[in-house]
């Protein structure tokens, strides 16, 4: 899955789209992964505006960012999650390591 | 237990099947009116057991996943995914939150997503010979 990823200053914006699972995962990953490595960004946003599905996939993929930005201090921001999103994220603890936003 | 309505489907253990897995189970049941939530909850939770399946149960040989839905009285649903993989050794441990055999990019909460977005989860594996999941879920837009 191809996800659009701009960069401006000290932010890295990743936008997802369509369903996070085990088999778009992989391809997202990869991405968001090249993008942190290549601009060691301040904060990492992650935007789910056109997200309609995802599962403890989407969790792995989040958690794993996080730990990848950690290592360097920087800051994962999730944007704009639908209330089924936002439903998975918050019983996996999410709004807890990173700031979920509406923008 | 009477069924009203059954449908049965079985799938290779692809990743691609993921996604039709949980589609084709979320339109079976779509004449049961069910909330939009109701939907997203199932379409997770069939997602969950059926990435289980490729994951973790056909990790080592590629096998099939057998997928039973099942309306019963009263809206009630019933949704069984079993696999004929290498099974489960603690079935206790495996659905503890954030336990994870796959380890880096699995967040281990699969079993609880399935557990959270259902009403009776019953997990049933024996070694070398697979593991069967079904769920009930009470569909209340239902009149
Ligand atoms: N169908 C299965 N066959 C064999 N082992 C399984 C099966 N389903 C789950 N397991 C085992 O149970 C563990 C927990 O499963 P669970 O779905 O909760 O987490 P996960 O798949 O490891 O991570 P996540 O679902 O968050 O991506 C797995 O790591 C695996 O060891
Ligand atoms: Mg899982």
């Amino acid at each position: 899955m191809q996800c659009k990823i701009d960069v401006t200053g000290n932010m890295v914006t990743a936008f997802l789209d369509g369903e996070i699972d085990h088999h778009t995962a992989k391809d997202l990953r990869e991405q968001i992964d090249l993008a942190i490595e290549q601009h060691m960004p301040a904060n990492l946003m992650l935007d789910f505006r056109n997200v309609t599905f995802m599962d403890s996939s989407g969790i792995g993929l989040v958690m794993g960012r996080y730990r990848n930005m950690q290592q360097f201090g920087g800051k994962v921001h999730i944007l704009n999650p639908s209330p089924s999103i936002k439903k998975v994220l918050r019983l996996a603890g999410m709004d807890r390591l990173a700031a979920i936003e509406n923008n | 237990m009477q069924i009203l309505n059954q449908f049965k489907m079985e799938l290779p253990a692809k990743s691609a099947n993921e996604s039709f897995a949980r589609v084709a189970v979320a339109a079976f049941i779509a004449q049961l009116d069910p909330t939009v939530e109701e939907i997203s909850d199932i379409k997770t939770a069939v997602s969950e057991a059926v990435t289980n399946c490729i994951v973790h149960a056909y990790k080592e040989k590629m096998g099939y996943i057998y997928i039973t839905v099942r309306m019963l009285a009263g809206g009630r649903i019933s949704v069984k995914i079993k696999d004929k993989g290498c099974g489960i050794p603690d079935i206790k441990q495996a659905m503890e939150p954030l336990y994870t055999t796959a380890g880096g990019e699995r967040a281990g909460l699969g079993f609880a997503v399935m557990q959270s977005f259902t009403d009776k989860l019953t997990v049933r594996s024996a070694v070398g010979k697979g593991t069967t999941v079904l769920f009930h879920k009470q569909i209340r837009s239902r009149q």
